[in-house]
């Protein structure tokens, strides 16, 4: 009954208009749920409130339309492809858009959340509807002043025309738009109608991003703020025991030293001053528990030797499958802590005042944040504002608000407008990292086919979570077991872009071109004859498309040139299907002095409907380019709970001389848009291992890549 | 706290600062020019990298009291209007995702095409190395500098 409702009155509550006072219509709206009925239209710009309407859209009366984009965007693109979507079917044209990020909306609005790469997914239907009847109401406008029919008048470019030639831009009917009512009745565009959706539109902030103006968390400034340097304890298992500010406090700019909890804020005239005077403080830790790197290998490798899992999927037996078979593979994975290191360290701006608490700064879950902020200082969730700026990068890490309800904390306490700002060392060693993951798969062979596949994963904090266990190739196996166990440590971990898949992906795509050495097929073939299982199963709970994977993986087989590549050239394959997204790679590889040196990857992927082809190659460039640096490079261990790398002179990233070339290619089709922002990432060590595979003979197991390449006696 | 006079984008400007302080922090903080990012303060990642006489170079590093006689742009003082051929060729190929690094990567771009007009793809990547792109645009980033290239020359 209660989604009836919704349905019949969706539109009319969802979207409000009025006239603004400086000129022109104003349009607010809420993606994905009705608004409250109440809910009240501002009458000029600056009183936009993001608590009735998370999104609005401005028709100027020159006919300019103006879009405040909900999501925060942390490079993933969706600032600009939200509003392409809306303009679509606004019937505008590109050029006279311009997208503003909006502030904070309330709790009607359950999707402002950078990540999962759902932005997209989400928004699509109800974007589209936005726009849809936002036209519709500019030509009912229009028919009434004509005196026609609306059926007989139609829009385009922005314009209004009816049977007769007439026309009208929808600056000149935008007054007597705000004033009717919103229609119910609109049709969305045919897809091959399209006329921006498919488009290579430019990411909207890139005049400000190459000429360096303020647009990030950390470019934020107010009157009178004061900046803040937080010194927290060195090590995880570690509390404040004392500490001495003799030597910060005669820093020129310091002006404040302050405790909170088992950290220690310096509050200065400037960030240099700031940084300064943390450095010079002397702090007395007292240990409790202090856990390594070494201590965890020696868990994770206990666990999989135990029995103590839980299943999150069973199909068949393995049982019988593993005792009935001809021959039995088993091997065991292992990946790294992984810090996030976006570029921009994390930093947040708080203001807390007796009256309200302002809060500004690059934050993936804002609402969440506004929740903890309001239990922390114990205010209403209604006192707290909270804006959102572009983002140097997410990752993953800025879901976490502690930095957030760090600056909350002390500008509470100190009664002033603060910044907190860290330093990369911060950043690198108060993370919340991937977790430390080992995987360990058995498998069995009978009769020359896949006949049983069992993994388990040990995973540091927690597991894989959701839909994952029924993922690529749950389904494709009769006989099928995914089990899981972790350890509960003190380090701080999370979500860390593609959670989970980001290794199991390479351990998965590395374990099959095992298998398919072993039964000497092919290894793309090995994967096409494996999803003709899945391809016309009836289990609800497979999460992908057996159809779609197939045809992304015969995609990419043809663009690389598969198999038929020059002397020299040594390929490795990998396919993945995570966030709603099916992804295949095939990795190039030359060996220069004997070393693997990466030169192309091609990746074929099926998103649905691309909405921005250039910013959707670029997230899965930068997938693919993100996860062979980390795979290969990238390695982060603890001792007596310190992290031991600190700064990027001891933890490398990729850098541009070591990256391949990334070709993209999407699998067309009108099937609903799904996201990119991660699943690029996830196949690409499994391409990369296994080109290194079929060049050197040498399989990799654990991540980086090049420890175990330095290790190898094929290098000497 | 002493004060200096500092040449930056062809403005004298004057700051009060301790002698040791880095420009990177003299120019968010007191100069108000934020285009210039922080990612490491060690010279590992490019992201604060001005123009010291023409030489691309990382702000971190660079304590403000031994600037007096030399000239600095930022990426603020790049073009008056946006439209340097590297800022150009940064649009045309839609460059950044996040954009935090981008500025950092203009200036060392800009300051390597001012020394090598007709640079190999070899001598890109080799020349770019310095600077991370955390998204790792990099595809873009070598293509938007052979693009550049092009449009200097």
């Amino acid at each position: 009954m209660k989604s009836q409702k919704i349905d019949n009155f969706s539109r009319r509550n969802f979207l409000k208009t009025s006239i603004l006072a400086s000129g022109g219509m104003l349009i607010g709206f809420n993606l994905l749920s009705a608004c409250n009925p109440v809910a009240v239209m501002p009458v000029d710009i600056e009183s936009l409130n993001f608590n009735d309407f998370n999104a609005f859209i401005k028709i100027s009366d020159d006919g300019y339309v103006t879009i405040f984009s909900p999501n925060p965007e942390i490079g993933q693109g969706v600032k600009t492809s939200m509003p392409m979507i809306i303009a679509e079917e606004l019937e505008i044209e590109w050029s006279k858009v311009n997208v503003v990020q909006g502030a904070l909306d309330s709790e009607n609005f359950q999707r402002q959340v950078a990540g999962g790469s759902q932005s997209i997914r989400f928004g699509w239907d109800a974007l589209r509807q936005t726009g849809a009847t936002t036209r519709q109401l500019l030509v009912n406008a229009a028919a009434i002043k004509w005196n026609v029919d609306a059926s007989t008048c139609s829009a385009s470019k922005g314009i209004i025309t009816n049977a007769n030639g007439d026309k009208l831009g929808y600056g000149e009917v935008v007054k007597e738009a705000a004033l009717l009512e919103v229609p119910e009745e609109i049709k969305l565009k045919e897809i091959k109608d399209f006329t921006i959706i498919g488009q290579e539109i430019v990411n909207v902030d890139i005049d400000k991003i190459i000429t360096g103006k303020p647009l990030f968390g950390l470019d934020y400034k107010a009157e009178g703020m004061l900046h803040a340097s937080v010194l927290r304890p060195p090590a995880f298992g570690q509390k404040l025991e004392s500490f001495d500010d003799s030597k910060t406090k005669v820093i020129n700019g310091v002006i404040e030293v302050l405790k909170f909890g088992d950290k220690i804020a310096v509050l200065a005239s400037s960030t240099w001053a700031a940084m300064k005077g943390k450095k010079a403080l002397s702090a007395i830790w007292k240990d409790e528990n202090l856990e390594s790197t070494e201590d965890h290998n020696k868990i994770l490798t206990t666990i999989l030797e135990g029995n103590d899992f839980e299943t999150r999927r069973e199909d068949g037996n393995i049982k019988v499958a593993f005792a009935a078979a001809d021959k039995l593979i088993e091997r065991t994975y292992h990946s790294p802590f992984l810090p996030h290191n976006c570029l921009e360290p994390m930093n947040f701006y708080a203001d807390v005042t007796a009256k309200k608490v302002h809060l500004v700064g690059p934050i993936q879950t804002p609402q969440w944040t506004v929740n903890r902020v309001a239990k922390l200082l114990d205010r209403e969730t209604d006192d707290i504002y909270c804006e959102m700026t572009r983002m140097g990068g997410g990752f993953g890490r800025r879901l976490y608000g502690d930095f957030a309800l760090e600056a909350a904390e002390i500008s509470g306490l100190v009664k002033k407008p603060i910044k907190v700002v860290f330093s990369r060392e911060d950043d690198m060693t108060a993370g919340t990292y991937r977790p430390s993951i080992k995987y360990r798969i058995k498998a069995s062979i009978k009769d020359g086919k896949l006949t049983g596949y069992y993994l388990k994963e040990a995973a540091i904090n927690g597991n894989m979570y959701g839909a994952i266990s029924n993922f690529f190739p749950a389904g494709c196996i009769p006989n099928f077991k995914v089990d899981t166990a972790n350890h509960k440590s003190n380090i701080t971990t999370g979500a860390w872009r593609a959670p989970y898949t980001n290794f199991l992906a390479f351990a998965e795509q590395s374990f099959f071109d095992e298998v398919a050495s072993e039964l000497n097929v092919d290894a793309i073939q090995l994967r096409l004859d494996l999803l003709q299982r899945v391809k016309n199963t009836d289990d609800k709970s497979i999460e992908y498309s057996g159809k779609r994977m197939e045809d992304t993986i015969r995609l990419v087989r043809e663009k690389a040139n598969w198999g038929k590549t020059e002397e020299g050239v040594f390929q490795g394959f990998s396919a993945y299907y995570s966030h709603n997204t099916h992804v295949a790679e095939i990795a190039d590889i030359v060996l220069k002095d004997g070393f693997p040196v990466i030169k192309k990857v091609t990746a074929a992927v099926d998103c649905g409907v691309v909405v921005n082809p250039t910013g959707a190659r670029n997230q899965v460039e930068g997938g693919v380019l993100d996860g062979i640096g980390h795979a290969m490079y990238s390695d982060f261990s603890f001792k007596n709970g310190k992290p031991d790398s600190k700064n990027f002179d001891t933890y490398r990233l990729i850098r541009m001389n070591e990256t391949p070339k990334v070709d993209v290619y999407f699998v067309k089709n009108n099937l609903s848009p799904t996201g990119l922002g991660e699943p690029g990432l996830p196949p690409a060590g499994g391409a990369v291992a296994n080109a290194i595979n079929a060049a050197l003979g040498k399989r990799i197991y654990s991540q980086p890549f090049v420890k175990e390449l330095n290790k190898s006696s094929v290098l000497g | 706290m002493p004060n200096y006079t500092i040449h930056i984008n062809g403005k004298e400007r004057f700051v009060t600062a301790d002698a040791d302080a880095p420009l990177l922090w003299v120019l968010r903080d007191d100069l108000n020019l934020v285009g210039t990012k922080f990612g490491c303060g060690i010279a590992q990642c490019g992201a604060c990298t001005v123009h010291v006489d023409g030489v691309a170079m990382r702000s971190c590093q660079l304590q403000v009291s031994v600037l007096e006689d030399l000239k600095i742009t930022t990426i603020e003082g790049l073009s008056e209007d946006g439209k340097h051929p590297v800022q150009e060729a940064w649009k045309e190929l839609d460059v950044p995702q996040c954009g935090y690094c981008q500025a950092g990567q203009i200036m060392t771009a800009t300051a390597f095409l001012n020394e090598n007009k007709n640079p190999s793809e070899e001598e890109i990547r080799v020349a770019m190395h310095g600077n991370i792109c955390r998204c790792a645009s990099y595809n873009r980033i070598e293509k938007a500098v052979k693009v550049a290239a092009k449009k200097m020359s």
